[in-house]
Parts: C-alpha cells; structure tokens; sequence
C-alpha cells in the first residue's frame, strides 16, 4: 500500500503510523462533558467502506495526514494534511495494497 | 449409541460408507425462531450447540453468509491456552480451558486438542520478571504455570537458537504446560453437528441485510433469504461487528476492524512440539499434525475488511522467526491468508445482553476468540437464556468503558491495533 504524502510523494505504508479514526473530535480541554470524552476516547466510526483516518507520516516528514481509503479495497481515495487542509496530494498514481 | 464409534467406523467400512448421514441438513428459513444467532463461525455454533444442550431452547437459527466456518474458525492459527494476568479474563479462558479438555468427548467428533504447552520466551530480566508474576497470578486463580530456564527451554526445544550470540537471547520463559493447540475446522463441524442433531436449523449462504423492529425492539432480521424474525436475535460476527451493528443503526463502537495474517509452511519432521511465542517481537509457532509449520505475528495495524494483508508484515514475520530458528531460513512458505479481527479499546471481549432490546452482543474477541470459542458459546448462551450475564462474562459488558471498567491486559491504553 503506497500513501501519498503531499510533501513527500507516494511512500510505502511501512513510513507511516496509523492513528485511526478521523471523525473523533476532542473536547476543549476544560471540558467536563464526560459522554463527550468517553465518545472521543473509546468510540470508532468502523465502516466498511470508504473511511476517513489520520496518519503520521512518521518516517519522513513527521507531517499528520487525513486520508480517506477504502477498508474493503485498500484504495486511497484522497490525502491532504490534517490540519488546515491548504495543501492535497496528487492521487492519481494510487496504491495497490 | 455414540454416532461416531470404533464400531460405527467398522460398519460403514464394510458396507461401503454409503450410510453416513451428513453432518448436518440444509434446511430452508423458517418464518420465526426463538432465537436467531447471526454468524456461522465458531462462537455461533458454539452457542446454538449451549443453548441447546445446558437450556433446552431448540428452536434456534444459526445465519450464516457465506458456507459454515469460512471465517475465522478456519482462519487462527488454533492455538489454546489460559495465560493471562487479570482475574477477569483468567477465570474466563480458563473456563474455556476446562471445556476444550472434555471437548472431544462431548461432541462425539474429534477436534485433536493436543495440550503440547505453550511457552513464552523472555529476552530481559524485566520481562522474566514479569513472566513471574503472571505465573504467580495464573497460579493464585489454580491455572498452571512454570517459569523455564534456558537449560530446560533448550532440552524442550532444541531447534531454538538460545546461545547468548542470538539477535535477541533467550533468558527463560513462562510455559502453561496444559495449553495447546486444536483442529480448528473440527471445532467447526462439532458443534455444527451437535446443534443440528439437537434440532438447531443452520441455514448457511444467507447474509443479514438489515433489522426488523417492533418500535424500539429488535423483533428479526431481513436477509437474502428473506425475512425471519425471533424473539431474541444474537450477534456472533467478529471481525464484521461494526458493520452489522450500523445496519441495526448503530454507528459508533469500541472497536476498530483489523486484518491479521496468518502463514504455513510446506511440511517438515517434528521440530517444534509446543506452542512457542517471541518477547521481543509478536510472533507465535506450532507445527502442526500434518508437519506444517503454522505462525503469526502483528496486526497489519490498519481498519480492514478485506481478509487479506499486505507484504510489510509478511517480512516483519519471517525476520521474526528467523531470530529464533535461523535454521529455518531456507523452509518454504506455503500458504498465507488474513481473517478480521475486532479489536476492542482494551484487548478484551464483549458478552453481553443489548445494547438494543431484543439484542445479544458476542464481539471483540481480539486475537484470542479461537481458544475462546466454547467459553464463549457456553456463556453466551446462558446470557441470552436467562437474560442476564453468566459470573465469568459478566466483566465483559459494553459499557465498561464509559464506567472506568476496562480489562486491559497489556496495560495498551485505547489503541486496538496495540492489543
């Protein structure tokens, strides 16, 4: 499985390091909302399909990725960094897993 | 009369073995069952076969979408054992344990549990240390356990490389001498014939599409052969629970779906007769009765449906196996394959009644479901009978993650592809 990172180009899956679902959103810090915690902490969106996760691109460029694949086909349909989103990779030379 | 005897055996010898009956019918969907179990695997069989057997409850549905046993049942790499640290999960598996022991016999089908051990090598002081004390707390709760020497591990596994020049030296290890491994497919067709003859109907090649309702309460399930409803339905799906929980509307659960390899390779004279685990790394090896080496090692640590892996572990694996058998280096490898794993937030299971009305849960078995599977049929069973949890499924509830209740037995935190 190749991610393309939007710095580095496509790189093989071993460079990166997988921190699962993208849909999680964190508390503000002071938050003392404990279902919203717990939701944060403990529950996964886990479909079957196209799903939206984070990676690290922690053999390179360190940068935190959103990509979106597909759990059925391994296909990567998009990448582009976590934060901010100003810059998506070019996808069209795509991974096989 | 047993069906399965030295004498049957003799008989439908002479006369041509024209008589067996199959091991169980293929009967078409009734309209309504008491209870429908969803999934064909081990757990399902298993707890259509309890629920039977220990509750009289008869009129039973086992669903299955594909043919009966094509998940992970055939897919481990059939190692049993009871060697864990917290009380939760020890008195758990080693009820599954005590099961498996008389397993064979209550089937009447032979399922080759062949207790040949299973030793954990330790690489540092600290882990032996460790080791140590997980024996003691297996030993506090009667399971048995026995730290090894590196003299002892040598004479019991002489292949091994044990020398200090060894990339990572063994220093001793922890073996649970009534571990051991089983015929995973037998597992399957036992209880799958136990249930049948006992009147279950196992209907494979019929996959669930979505829940019926009767306001709040799941009342059936729609499938591809049609409608069938029950007044309890129970889910045995691992590996597809989070699937088949967003069709019951369910989007959101503790657990994230994982691919995990498994491999053989071609067949070698008897090299290594206990189930063996590396400390350094995370690698497992037996051999089995046919000579094949049977091993495995991580997660390919990404969500996957897709019951196959990718090449990174497959290398990551064979290093790991050449660390401890360089000898092995020139073996061929003969086949590979990948089964879904559910992996919970803690590594532990989920045995529960829900989380809607009308719902049992049986999910989250991790790596360790294949030595679950007659536990987990037999306490599931008992959940879904009397509605309430057996003692040693009732630490494994869905909602102990949100009470501060998580049975981790690694210490990983709530990171699955850790477990």
């Amino acid at each position: 499985m190749l991610i393309t990172c939007p710095y580095c180009g496509p790189r093989d899956v071993i460079e990166f390091t997988y921190q699962g679902d993208g849909n999680r959103e964190r508390p503000q810090p002071a938050s003392q909302d404990l279902d919203a915690w717990n939701a944060y902490v403990y529950d996964r969106l886990n479909p079957a399909g196209d799903h939206n996760e984070i990676w690290q691109h922690s053999g390179g460029c360190r940068a935190h990725l959103r990509v979106v694949r597909n759990t059925i086909t391994h296909e990567i349909l998009s990448t582009a960094f976590a934060r901010g989103g100003h810059k998506s990779a070019d996808n069209k030379a795509e991974s096989r897993s | 009369m047993a069906e399965y005897s030295a004498f049957s055996l003799l008989k439908n010898a002479l006369a041509g073995n024209k008589d067996w009956k199959p091991a169980w019918r293929k009967p078409d969907p009734k309209a309504s069952y008491d209870v429908i179990v969803i999934g064909g695997g081990g757990h399902g069989l298993s707890t259509a076969y309890y629920l039977a057997k220990e509750h009289g409850i008869t009129n039973v549905a086992v669903l299955e979408k594909g043919w009966l046993g094509s998940g992970n049942v055939g897919r481990n790499t059939t190692a049993v054992r009871s060697n864990y640290l917290l009380p939760q999960n020890t008195r758990f598996y080693e009820h599954s344990m005590k099961l498996w022991e008389n397993l064979s016999h209550d089937l009447n089908y032979n399922v080759m549990f062949s207790q040949r051990g299973c030793l954990n090598l330790a690489h540092t002081p600290a882990q032996l240390d460790d080791y140590a004390r997980r024996g003691n707390a297996m030993r506090h709760l009667g399971v048995d356990a026995e730290l090894m020497s590196v003299d002892q591990i040598k004479r019991l596994v002489p292949a091994l490389d044990v020398s200090g020049s060894a990339r990572f030296p063994v220093l001793g290890g922890l073996m649970q001498p009534r571990a051991g491994t089983a015929r995973h497919d037998a597992v399957a067709w036992g209880y799958a014939r136990g249930a049948d003859r006992r009147g279950v109907d196992i209907i494979e090649n019929c996959e669930v599409t979505g829940f019926l309702r009767d306001g709040g309460r799941i009342t059936g399930v729609s499938t591809t052969r049609g409608e069938i409803r029950a007044k309890k339905v129970a889910l045995a799906v691992a590996g597809s629970t989070g699937h088949v929980m967003q069709l019951a509307g369910i989007s959101h659960m503790p657990i994230e779906s994982h691919v995990l390899q498994a491999f053989v390779s071609e067949s070698l004279k008897p090299i290594v007769d206990t189930v063996l685990t590396f400390g350094m790394g995370h690698f497992y090896i037996s051999q089995s009765d046919k000579g094949g080496l049977v091993y495995g090692g991580d997660l390919d640590g990404y969500n996957s449906y897709a019951q196959r892996g990718s090449l990174p572990i497959v290398d990551e694996v064979m290093s790991e196996m050449l660390a401890l058998f360089p000898g092995l280096a020139r073996v061929r490898m003969l086949r590979s394959w990948g089964g879904l794993c559910d992996m919970t937030m803690d590594g532990s299971p989920i045995v529960t009644t829900g989380p809607l009305p009308g719902m049992y849960l049986n999910c989250g078995w991790c790596y360790g479901g294949f030595k679950a599977t007659p536990a987990s049929g037999w306490c599931f069973a008992y959940t879904i009978a009397k509605d309430e949890p057996h003692e040693f499924n009732a630490p494994f509830t869905l909602d102990r993650f949100y009470r501060g209740l998580i049975i981790d037995d690694k210490g990983q935190g709530a990171n699955p592809r850790l477990h």
